[in-house]
């Protein structure tokens, strides 16, 4: 998912973070401007489209009957599927999912998932025979890096507006949604962390750790990536950076 | 099974263990006569086996690397290996699992050394009870060094998480299926580089550290243990 960076540029930016400069002009914990446009999307149950500077992902929520897993007969069921759309840059090709599409759906997933954000209790038609599922499609737009982070905003977005389902079946008087998880992602650059890493920062990174919190700044799902490390002392620092830049990003929400 | 009142009844789990101890963990190197190099772990129920081959050609040649040798994992379940019969093939978790397994061992390989080339991991696992990638790392590690491919370090890698509000290591299926919480951690031991971490469940600040402490020393212990395992492999025995 990450591009070839050219080595003066990757020596530049490696440079750059020593100082505790970054390639556009951002602060080592300065996130890009971030926009959340909600319901974009009519033909969605509930749909967000999310910009992270010049990164652009629309999350929709289609909501259908299905029947449950045998070992959750009273769950609703949660799908997240991501798509690396060619039309999103150069290096993404039409296909079946490829590795990174696989992790960015499942790390954005375990977000949802973990934080008990839908409350999945309450989509039940008929125990062990007809629940709600609930599907999350993350069609990424535009590529200029950090594709978890704007995804996992979108998906938390998109279910924040998803209206009640026109089916007779469906008794619930709104979506139910009791959390709020944010990811946030920190990147590790010559030694040096840096929030929301755009494009040419994760071909430079040596790892990456993305943070999912929720309202009490409490952890509910994590991924480090990358071939490189994480000191325990990085981790703690990477996890207050991820703390306060939720509460900010949660604030978009509305 | 259903789902147990206590996870922990007089600070005793389950399976009688202590909050912070590990299930029985066998390791042997160098178990299987083809390839290049290979591992058996058992951590409890776990039974996995690795298998290095290379450095060898990089087939297809397309994906040859001009600078550098390219790491390429599988981390593959039996069908068998399940309660419920796994559909054989690589689904969308296993997916994942060799991608972060590849790079929880990747920085540890010289992997500039062999250029063009390509090193094969690939990882079984014949019986699963919870923490098969953690198993699944530490058998590739040993495999790698039983291969004879030049390493920085071991790599040593456990499960942390949290069941009924305690921090306990190593947990089983059934913990981690009825548990609040569980982490899945790789480091190299020697500089405690964590190379793979993972989370999913419920984690405040102070659960998180005392969960990294309890990783921290079961690597510790793991990374005796592979050592050992490749020692009594390449040891010169004594003839009597």
């Amino acid at each position: 998912m990450y591009e070839i960076v050219s080595s003066v540029r990757r020596d530049y930016i490696a440079d750059l973070a020593r100082e505790g400069k970054r390639i556009d002009a951002r602060t080592l914990n300065q996130f890009r401007e971030v926009s959340v446009e909600v319901g974009p999307i009519k033909s969605a149950q509930g749909s967000a489209l999310v910009k992270v500077g010049k990164t652009q992902v629309i999350a929709g929520i289609k909501v259908e009957h299905a029947e449950p897993f045998p070992d959750k007969p009273d769950n609703g069921m949660l799908i997240v599927n991501a798509e690396l759309l060619p039309l999103a840059s150069p290096t993404f090709e039409p296909g079946r999912p490829n590795e990174n599409a696989i992790e960015l759906a499942r790390v954005v997933d375990r977000g949802i998932r973990e934080s008990n954000a839908i409350d999945l209790d309450k989509l039940v038609i008929k125990s062990g025979e007809d629940v709600w599922a609930v599907f999350i499609d993350i069609y990424v737009l535009d590529h200029d890096g950090n594709l978890i982070d704007a995804s996992a905003l979108a998906a938390i977005a998109a279910l924040l507006n998803a209206k009640p389902l026109e089916d007779e079946a469906w008794t619930l008087p709104e979506f139910p949604i009791q959390k709020r998880p944010v990811t946030v992602t920190v990147a590790k650059i010559n030694n040096k962390l840096i929030i929301d890493p755009c494009l040419d920062e994760e071909g430079v990174m040596d790892a990456r750790i993305s943070i999912a919190t929720i309202e009490d700044g409490s952890i509910c799902a994590m991924q480090k990536g990358g071939i490189g490390y994480f000191l325990r002392e990085e981790l703690e620092q990477a996890y207050e950076m991820a703390r306060a830049e939720g509460a900010e990003l949660r604030a978009k929400l509305g | 099974m259903k789902k147990p009142e206590k996870l922990i009844v007089n600070g005793e789990r389950l399976d009688g263990r202590a909050p912070d101890e590990l299930r029985p963990l066998k390791i042997e190197a160098g178990i299987l006569e083809r390839a290049d190099g290979s591992a058996y772990v058992e951590l409890g129920a776990n039974k996995v086996l690795a298998a290095v081959y290379g450095p060898r050609e990089m087939h297809p040649r397309h994906r040859q690397q001009p600078d550098t040798a390219v790491l390429r994992c599988r981390y593959n379940m039996a069908p068998f290996s399940v309660d419920e019969r796994k559909r054989p093939g690589p689904d969308r978790r296993s997916v994942e699992i060799s991608k972060v397994t590849r790079e929880a061992l990747e920085s540890v390989l010289f992997l500039e050394l062999y250029p063009r080339s390509v090193i094969d991991v690939f990882i079984e696992v014949l019986q699963a009870d919870a923490g098969t990638r953690t198993a699944g790392i530490n058998a590739a590690a040993v495999a790698l060094a039983d291969a004879g491919v030049p390493m920085r370090d071991m790599v040593s890698s456990v499960a942390v998480g949290k069941i009924d509000d305690t921090i306990v290591l190593d947990l089983t299926k059934d913990e981690d299926q009825w548990g609040t919480t569980d982490m899945p951690i790789a480091m190299v031991p020697r500089k405690k580089l964590i190379t793979l971490l993972q989370m999913d469940g419920h984690f405040t600040k102070e659960e998180f550290e005392q969960a990294l402490d309890l990783a921290f020393k079961a690597c510790e212990q793991i990374y005796g243990m592979q050592r050992q395992a490749l020692r009594e492999k390449y040891a010169i025995k004594q003839e009597e």
